[in-house]
């Protein structure tokens, strides 16, 4: 295992100067999300438990696990000191300068616990030997990375979530298992699971890896499992966690009979494949193709124009949608695709662990895997890989190259051209240039999509037309980078099924 | 290439600060009939745009002087003028004139902002760059945290991007005048500072140093010869400057003098509000305002003001060095601060300027007088609704600068420059004098602090409605007067000897 690695003064000051910059961010604009967690709060701190997740006064019903509910609650002891109107179920859409001033204030205390779980991958992360300057050291880039990512800003800090608390907790529990404190790993993923259930998509990962590396306690000379070496224990030790860690959520619910209505809540498939901003995943390329070979059916005489479904899938609200040429996609089939894309990864770490790092690198696929083929995408679900991308890029430069086109390109933007490049570039130097020209050439590309969507396409005459055309373009062409670092991920990791490594 | 990458991270996270300022709210907003600053500037727009150059500075029927009459020299109305032509292209009807009076919306707000931003971005940052790129010394790491923290700043980032003002144009033009006589380009320099006095008249707190320098300078290389040959080439550009500027008003000598009249109201009071200078602390305990006449109150202010800019003057004139040039701007600036006519607390940004100069000479001191000029103007920012940036930005400032510049390591008496106190105070008993600052600073944050706090959080007795702001004016007033006096005992001691001395030519 690494050796511990020193933390220098430089870490409090990077912590300090993000959360003086997110306090100045407090009055910036907010998005329908404020309104939910306002919600929240009140339907948990006015109405007793039996009614949580029966309550619909607003449309923004709870639909996170039983934990969350508990969270909330908490903060709305803290909130009835700054403005007590905030709590009432009715006062919908409610925003009054203390409540946004709480709220605010909420994230960015929470966000403690991202900085903890930082500072705690920061010392995991492999020293190359030899003196370095601060700026050059790894732990230091990770931090950047990691408490100054942009997407994770403006997510949490304008649009606001509590992502910065749940990244925490996931990223505690990875810097956990690089430590080799699996229990203690399995306890924090347990609680985020039933913190937001998002991160069930990454459960395989965490399942398959404790129960090969964990409770198979010792590998053959090749690497290959050792039956023998089972123990039973430590699958007791393990399940009785997740049990009790369940049942402390969901005990409530269930003593209540409320099960159902809760899983209901927690796993609506009422919406659409795509969210109204479409994912850059694997289903904005379908669309597209679909929408293509329409067009082009229509022109060639092929399809009757009538005969096309007239449902919009960029509409305003997300509703079921039909495929005109290629078949419709429901949720099952999304559930498969996502299993199948994850197979390989999973079967990998069964077959040859390659230690705490290839669990990593699994999670990492599993987070991507679901993002590309998962059933109503948010493109901000593209954090839930990015961020553990990061502990692996100041270690290899191969991952640094995939984690520059994967941020850029997941978050729809091009502020992580701005800093990362120079950053890793510093890290990864004497080894010639980062990016292969090709990569280059499609990240230049997105400059000039950019550009044309913002600027040049409102003063052309397809304004009218087509409005959605700017959004639909930006998508598809991220989706593009995505694919391409799945792939490579993907190749990473089988590659390194030949020479498996103890790291 | 490392450098200018550390560079531009430096510049981005100081116009990302900048921008999270600028969402706050800003002087006057909602507050009618006559709003603030921000409607002050958004009616020069109207103006200028609508009507003729020569009703500009007139009150006409179409233009009420009353009513946020232009009070700044031409430069100030062209740039207005530029902005107004942008403004009508993206929406006519925030330069309507009349109509537009008060006219607040988000994109309004946005337009304005994005102008400060702009401005800043062409004028002030790249002047900061590159006085901290080469006129600095040090390692290539002390230059890029004193670029950090000059422009970290609060206090100019809080009166431009939140109250709503144009000093970075001002102030940028002054720098770069400080650059070019800091490379030796004499000539250019004086264009640039002609530049910043046609942009806003208080420049001229800083005018005299340029003259001493310039003149100094002349006189050294030879009052025949080189230094008269200097001298004509300067006199020349900055004539020909103002010219330039102030040519459609020449036509008119009427038109020049109204100018003149707008620009300089000698009509108002020895002081107007709060502001931490020496005759509003001085109006505590004896009420001058009453005692004198109004032209006697002219008079005294301009003797003192005389009087306190002479020695520093003096100095820099038979010593013109860039360190001599850099601290008799500070000594002109805060001396004009304390003494002169009609100031308004925003000229303490004046005095911050030369400060930041010297944050990587001084850095303590600097940081320590940076920090109270910031707090001086707590019951501006208060009144416009700056609270959360105002504590923010000063904590930010204050933890980074002494983090990144090491201030409090760096407290020795030959690094504060502290010998000529001990000259001085031969009487006294000698005493660790690192220590002792290091506690006066300590004190002095702390009492900042607390009264920032009290001004925030409780209301004033009846009696004494303006308990709050007499107070912080008035311990701002005596960390700048003590600033004002170490700045001169500095200036009058010998610099020690430096390994750099060839920068300081």
């Amino acid at each position: 295992m690494a050796a511990r690695v020193d933390i220098g003064f430089w870490f409090p000051a990077l912590a300090l100067g993000v959360s003086f910059l997110k306090c100045l961010f407090i009055n910036a604009y907010h998005s329908t999300d404020f309104e939910v967690h306002r919600n929240w709060l009140a339907i948990t701190h006015s109405l007793p438990v039996s009614r949580w997740y029966h309550e619909n006064t607003s449309e923004w019903t709870l639909d996170y696990p039983p934990l969350f509910a508990w969270f909330e609650f908490g903060l709305s002891h803290v909130a009835q000191h700054f403005d007590r109107n905030m709590l009432q179920v009715e006062n919908l859409n409610y925003a009054s300068p203390s409540t946004v001033l709480f709220q605010r204030l909420s994230v960015i205390f929470t966000d403690v616990v991202f900085i903890y779980a930082a500072k705690e991958c920061c010392r995991c992360v492999q020293e190359q030997k030899g003196s370095r300057d601060v700026l050059n050291r790894p732990s230091f880039v990770l931090a950047v990375l990691l408490l100054w990512n942009f997407g994770l800003l403006i997510v949490d800090h304008i649009h606001f979530q509590y992502n910065g608390f749940l990244f925490g907790v996931l990223l505690l529990s990875v810097a956990k298992h690089l430590q080799s404190q699996h229990l203690q790993g399995a306890l924090l993923f347990a609680i985020l699971l039933n913190l937001k259930h998002i991160y069930l998509y990454v459960a395989p990962a965490y399942g398959i890896y404790l129960l090969r590396s964990y409770c198979f306690t010792q590998d053959n000379k090749d690497g290959s499992i050792r039956w023998m070496s089972f123990s039973p224990l430590r699958l007791l030790a393990l399940g009785s966690i997740v049990v009790s860690v369940c049942a402390l959520s969901f005990g409530p619910f269930i003593a209540m009979g409320q099960l159902p209505q809760v899983l209901s809540r927690l796993f609506p498939f009422k919406r659409g494949l795509c969210h109204a901003y479409w994912a850059p995943n694997i289903w904005a390329l379908y669309n597209v193709l679909d929408k293509g070979l329409a067009v082009l059916g229509v022109r060639l005489k092929l399809l009757e124009e009538a005969e096309l479904p007239r449902a919009s899938m960029t509409g305003g609200l997300v509703q079921e949608f039909q495929h005109s040429v290629l078949l419709s996609v429901s949720p099952s089939a999304t559930l498969v695709c996502t299993l199948l894309s994850i197979l390989p990864a999973v079967a990998s770490i069964w077959l040859r662990p390659c230690g705490a790092r290839g669990f990593l690198r699994c999670l990492l696929l599993c987070a991507l895997g679901s993002f590309m083929f998962g059933w109503h995408v948010h493109e901000k679900a593209v954090l839930i890989a990015i961020l553990p991308l990061s502990i692996l890029a100041v270690e290899s430069r191969e991952d640094a190259r995939i984690f520059l086109v994967l941020t850029t390109t997941g978050h729809y933007s091009l502020f992580p051209l701005l800093f990362t490049p120079t950053a890793l570039r510093k890290l990864h130097s004497g080894q010639g240039p980062l990016l292969r020209p090709l990569e280059v050439v499609y990240l230049l590309g997105l400059v000039v999509v950019a550009i044309a969507c913002e600027v040049v396409f409102p003063l052309s005459p397809w304004q009218q037309r087509l409005p959605f055309l700017p959004l639909l373009a930006t998508s598809v062409y991220c989706s593009v980078g995505v694919c391409y670092s799945f792939l490579r991920l993907y190749v990473r990791l089988l590659q390194r099924d030949d020479k498996p490594k103890q790291l | 290439m490392k450098t200018w990458s550390l560079v531009s991270i430096c510049v981005l996270l100081g116009v990302v600060v900048r921008w999270g300022v600028s969402l706050n709210s800003y002087s006057g907003a909602g507050k009618p009939p006559m709003f603030g600053d921000y409607e002050a500037q958004r009616h020069w727009q109207e103006v200028t745009y609508n009507l003729p150059l020569q009703e500009w500075y007139f009150n006409t029927t179409d233009n009420d002087l009353n009513y946020w009459g232009l009070d700044y020299p031409p430069l100030t109305a062209y740039h207005s003028w530029i902005c107004a032509y942008v403004a009508k292209i993206i929406n006519p009807d925030w330069v309507e004139l009349h109509k537009s009076r008060g006219y607040e919306s988000p994109t309004h707000k946005l337009f304005m902002r994005t102008t400060v931003l702009v401005a800043d971005l062409l004028i002030y940052i790249p002047a900061v760059v590159l006085y901290c790129l080469y006129l600095t010394d040090g390692s290539s790491k002390k230059k890029i945290s004193t670029l950090l923290c000059f422009l970290l700043y609060p206090g100019l980032i809080l009166t431009d991007y939140g109250h709503f003002q144009y000093n970075g144009v001002s102030l940028g033009f002054a720098l770069w005048g400080i650059l070019a006589l800091g490379l030796g380009w004499d000539v250019s320099g004086s264009m640039a500072f002609s530049l910043a006095l046609n942009y806003k008249q208080m420049e001229l707190y800083h005018a005299l140093p340029f003259f001493c320098y310039l003149m100094g300078k002349c006189i050294k290389a030879g009052p025949m010869g080189r230094g008269l040959f200097l001298l004509v080439r300067i006199a020349a550009t900055v004539l020909a400057t103002f010219a330039l500027c102030w040519l459609p008003f020449l036509s008119d000598p009427s038109q020049a003098l109204q100018v003149v009249r707008r620009i300089f109201p000698v009509a108002r009071g020895l002081f107007e509000d709060k502001v931490a200078n020496t005759w509003c602390s001085l109006n505590t305990l004896i009420k001058i305002r009453s005692i004198l006449s109004g032209d006697s109150q002219l008079y005294l202010s301009l003797a003192c003001t005389f009087l306190a800019v002479l020695p520093s003057s003096f100095r820099l004139l038979t010593k013109p060095t860039f360190w001599h040039f850099k601290l008799a701007l500070v000594n002109s600036s805060l001396a004009f601060f304390l003494f002169s006519y009609q100031v308004h607390e925003k000229s303490i940004l004046l005095a911050a300027l030369p400060v930041c100069l010297l944050l990587n000479d001084l850095p303590l001191i600097a940081i320590w007088f940076l920090q109270a000029s910031t707090f001086s103007m707590l019951p501006l920012f208060l009144k416009d609704g700056l609270l959360v940036p105002y504590v923010v930005t000063s904590l930010a400032f204050l933890f980074f600068s002494l983090y990144l510049l090491s201030a409090l390591d760096h407290c020795s008496e030959d690094e504060l420059r502290m010998g000529a106190y001990n000259k001085l105070l031969f009487f006294l008993p000698k005493m660790d004098l690192a220590c002792v600052v290091r506690w006066k600073f300590y004190i002095s944050v702390a009492v900042m602090a607390v009264l920032s706090i009290v001004s925030i959080a409780l209301v004033p007795p009846p009696h004494l409605p303006d308990l709050f702001p007499v107070l912080v004016s008035t311990t701002a007033f005596l960390h700048f007067f003590g600033t004002f006096v170490y700045f001169n005992v500095v200036q009058f001691s010998e610099p020690p000897s430096r390994k750099s001395q060839k920068k300081n030519n």
